[in-house]
């Protein structure tokens, strides 16, 4: 359901774009989905495919899904490391002072149009 | 056939609704209304903790409530009869959350023309609305004992982005094992600048420090 509303706001932001720029159709769209965004690809995927139907130049738009892993960096020990695996600890120096550099977001990077 | 180009747009998918949360939040500033995002579980005790709230605060402020939910509308049915503040029902028709837009169309139909104090109860559920800036002035979220103590662990982002914590239905704490301290903690660790009061809705247990709490907001609001 979270996905649904995430959805909406990238169709209505390419939809407004593509207005914008006067464009036919738009045949794909490139996203770029954290790990810890709270995304679940599977979820996300129908949802795109169920709401493209209805709009005016996205409704055969090919969905290009890029997975960005999540890295946390460490303010003692100055290291990185990968979210998922080890969480709110770092594994190098085991301190709590960290915080998420990437893999929160949810990316629009570019549409083919023609 | 014509020819496909690419656009680059390198723009979050939030980005539209960081703007439109922006505006809101001006709007509400011109209009003098403060607009409060009041997010939980279901089940925590948000429209009780609401009800004895407003009971306290209604003759400080001229008060109102949208109320969103998937579908139904006993919980503003409920807020109008226990406190007699005018009180609306979003429907979100399938969304677990509020985006400005709704939050917007909602205050529309409210009308805060004669509003100070605009309570939004937020869809229950500790995920999805604090993906989403409603555009309100300030974020509050209530955890309850027995959900347990370990939610900020699960659950951080929600906790990350609010002002004020209530800890909810502390006369039954006796019957869960929540560690109040490690909750507490856990919390502050996430946001260092939240505020924490444990409280019962149930019985009134330190509603009058919320009250107080909002009156200081309120004020410094209004003064900024």
């Amino acid at each position: 359901m979270h996905e649904l509303g995430i959805v909406m706001h990238v169709i209505k932001q390419i939809e407004e774009l593509a207005k914008e720029k006067q464009v036919h159709e738009v045949k794909e769209l490139t996203l770029e989905i954290g790990e810890v965004s709270g995304v679940v690809k599977e979820y996300f995927v129908d949802a795109f495919n169920w709401a493209i139907k209805r709009t005016e130049h996205m409704q055969n738009c090919k969905l290009n899904y890029i997975t960005i892993q999540a890295i946390t960096y460490c303010e003692d020990c100055k290291q990185t490391y990968e979210t998922v695996k080890y969480g709110k600890e770092c594994p190098h120096c085991h301190s709590k002072k960290t915080y998420l550099v990437t893999g929160r977001d949810v990316y629009i990077k570019d549409v083919k149009v023609d | 056939m014509k020819e496909i180009k690419t656009i680059v747009v390198n723009r979050s998918a939030y980005a539209d609704n960081d703007e439109e949360a922006n505006l809101l939040r001006e709007y509400l500033k011109d209009h003098g209304t403060f607009l409060v995002n009041l997010m939980s579980s279901p089940g925590a005790g948000k429209t009780t903790t609401l009800t004895a709230l407003i009971n306290l605060l209604k003759k400080d402020y001229r008060i109102g409530v949208m109320e969103a939910d998937i579908d139904s509308d006993v919980d503003a049915l409920s807020i109008s009869k226990n406190t007699g503040v005018k009180s609306i029902q979003i429907h979100t028709s399938g969304m677990c959350h509020l985006d400005a837009g709704m939050t917007k169309s909602g205050l529309d139909s409210i009308d805060i023309s004669d509003l100070d104090l605009v309570f939004l109860e937020n869809v229950g559920n500790l995920v999805c609305p604090a993906e989403f800036d409603t555009g309100a002035s300030m974020d509050m979220m209530i955890l309850s004992i027995p959900e347990g103590d370990d939610k900020p662990l699960k659950y951080p982002l929600v906790f990350e982005k609010c002002d004020l914590v209530l800890i909810n239905k502390i006369d039954a704490i006796d019957y869960f094992d929540f560690d109040m301290e490690k909750c507490k903690k856990t919390i502050l660790m996430r946001n260092p600048n939240a505020t924490i009061i444990e409280i019962s809705a149930k019985t009134g247990k330190n509603i009058n420090q919320v009250v107080n709490y909002f009156h200081k907001k309120l004020n410094s609001w209004r003064a900024d």
